[in-house]
């Protein structure tokens, strides 16, 4: 790593935590703003890119616990704009990533994004249990999880019609293979703060 | 014939049946034979890479260990998302040893890197340059907007693929099959991906922004390489024309699609019957006359904002 962050003192600070799990350097951001102008959902965050970047580098206990209940990290598509345009190659979604599995951790979640987290663990419920994602069966626990019942019932017949929705689920052989993948990655995540 | 293995990833088994189909049927004739990696799973997606980075390298990382085995060198992965992921996981895994002994750990079986990730457009790269051309029986001279979207080229610096603001592959291969490819603003934009359930008024915004520059251009008809990117422009055209009040009916296709016509393939082989928006593309002579853009009036109509397409 070329860079250190030689600025920062505090440990516990999302700075140096975002460096000691992603090997990112927020430092590196000198706010020109490009990952902001180039965001197709920026107008939509509460806080733009670059503005995340810049709360982050300041290192003060209130802004970081603004960051980890934004709306904006939820609804990053990681569509690696920013990070293709950055002339510092500060790895935006990366910190991202990492900046949503401290949300979730620290119970932070902004209410806004309960509809995507809740999309992605039926996501995941549906991989752990078949080995391969099973739409019909995630759109379902989508919708009980949700309870947007209504949600899709014009296009699905159609969809199923048109040959597009299988009504079983494709199951692979070795799901016990993935369950353990499953049960390890859970346990690894969980203890990630103490390996690194 | 060159020997690729493949890896459908789990949207060509269902929304995206026709991806699978039109691949499958083009291959034998662009010299292409695929060997699916036997039970493989689900590449993790936006899901796993969201909420547990570990799960985002482990499931990809099985999959990689599977074509290792087989003794793969190369591995075909249509889906742009799929292919992403795979790639990154590589990446990761070989730039970073300790992570690589941990992932190999959850996994049980060894990642040595050697069997390579290609998207889709690089494998045509490497069969159009021995005879696509020559194989066309019924040249594809329509008016294109070669939609690359996001993940077929960034980020950059990992993928090293064409060009990450400026594609340029997709057009060149669909000049070879007779078609004119537009220059448009849209190429990369992002079409709202993994939203399509969770956030469907983004992805109305985010798709409607892409299909009216294709449309305001003289586009005839949007070619595809992703199954999120088709799925979002055709299975959510109804939500995007409501949203942006508009009537586009332009259809989308996926590149091999678009290639198996050109080799006279059949339409039901390529599965063109399984798409929202019917592609009914105007019947051209042979050489590229101009037609009108059957598609897209992009006012509400007089009838009192019917979004209905016919």
């Amino acid at each position: 790593m070329s860079y250190s962050l030689h600025h920062s003192t505090e440990s516990n600070s999302l700075l140096y935590k975002v460096f000691e799990n992603t090997g990112e350097t927020v430092y590196k951001c000198y706010q020109c703003g490009k990952c902001s102008a180039g965001c197709p959902l920026s107008g939509d965050m509460d806080y733009a890119p670059s503005s995340v970047l810049r709360m982050i580098q300041l290192e003060i206990p209130e802004l970081d616990s603004k960051v980890l209940s934004s709306y904006s990290i939820w609804l990053c598509l990681t569509c690696e704009t920013c990070v293709t345009r950055c002339p510092q190659e500060v790895d935006l979604p990366k910190i991202i990533d990492y900046l949503r599995s401290e949300s979730i951790e620290h119970k932070k979640v902004n209410p806004a994004a309960k509809d995507i987290i809740a999309f992605h663990k039926t996501f995941l419920d549906s991989i752990r249990t078949t080995g391969r994602l099973y739409e019909v069966g995630l759109i379902a626990g989508y919708k009980f999880r949700t309870f947007h019942l209504l949600q899709d019932v014009s296009v699905a017949p159609k969809m199923f019609l048109l040959g597009k929705l299988n009504p079983l689920p494709h199951i692979i052989k070795n799901r016990s293979a993935i369950e353990k993948i499953f049960r390890k990655s859970n346990r690894a995540h969980a203890g990630k703060e103490a390996e690194q | 014939m060159i020997t690729i293995g493949y890896f459908p990833g789990c949207s060509l088994l269902g929304t995206a049946r026709e991806y699978d189909e039109s691949l499958r049927a083009i291959a034998p004739k662009i010299g292409i034979e695929l060997v699916e990696i036997p039970d493989w799973n689900c590449c993790g997606a936006t899901a796993a890479h969201s909420l547990n980075h570990t799960l985002a390298t482990a499931l990809p990382a099985r999959i990689l260990a599977l074509a290792e085995k087989e003794n793969l060198e190369e591995i075909l992965v249509p889906c742009a998302a799929c292919y992403n992921r795979l790639v990154m996981a590589q990446h990761e895994l070989m730039s970073n040893e300790p992570l690589c002994k941990k992932v190999s750990d959850i996994i049980e079986l060894d990642v040595k890197g050697t069997a390579r990730p290609i998207n889709i457009l690089e494998a045509l790269m490497k069969t159009s340059s021995n005879g696509l051309a020559q194989n066309i029986s019924k040249p594809f001279n329509y008016t294109v907007a070669c939609y690359y979207g996001c993940l077929l080229v960034r980020p950059p610096k990992v993928l090293q693929f064409d060009r990450a603001e400026d594609p340029q592959i997709m057009d060149e291969v669909m000049k070879k099959i007779g078609a004119v490819p537009i220059d448009w603003a849209y190429k990369t934009e992002c079409c709202g991906a993994g939203f399509s359930v969770s956030k469907t008024d983004i992805v109305s915004k985010l798709s409607g922004k892409i299909i009216k520059d294709a449309v305001t251009r003289g586009a005839e008809t949007i070619i595809v390489a992703c199954p999120m990117c088709h799925s979002n422009l055709d299975m959510r055209r109804k939500d995007i024309n409501q949203y942006n009040d508009s009537r586009y009916i332009i259809p989308v296709m996926y590149i091999t699609q678009a290639i198996g016509l050109a080799l006279g393939i059949d339409k039901k082989k390529l599965g063109l019957h399984r798409h929202i928006i019917p592609v009914t593309l105007p019947v051209k002579e042979k050489t590229t006359g101009k037609t009108q853009p059957a598609l897209a009036v992009s006012e509400r109509s007089a009838s009192g904002g019917k979004t209905e397409v016919e």
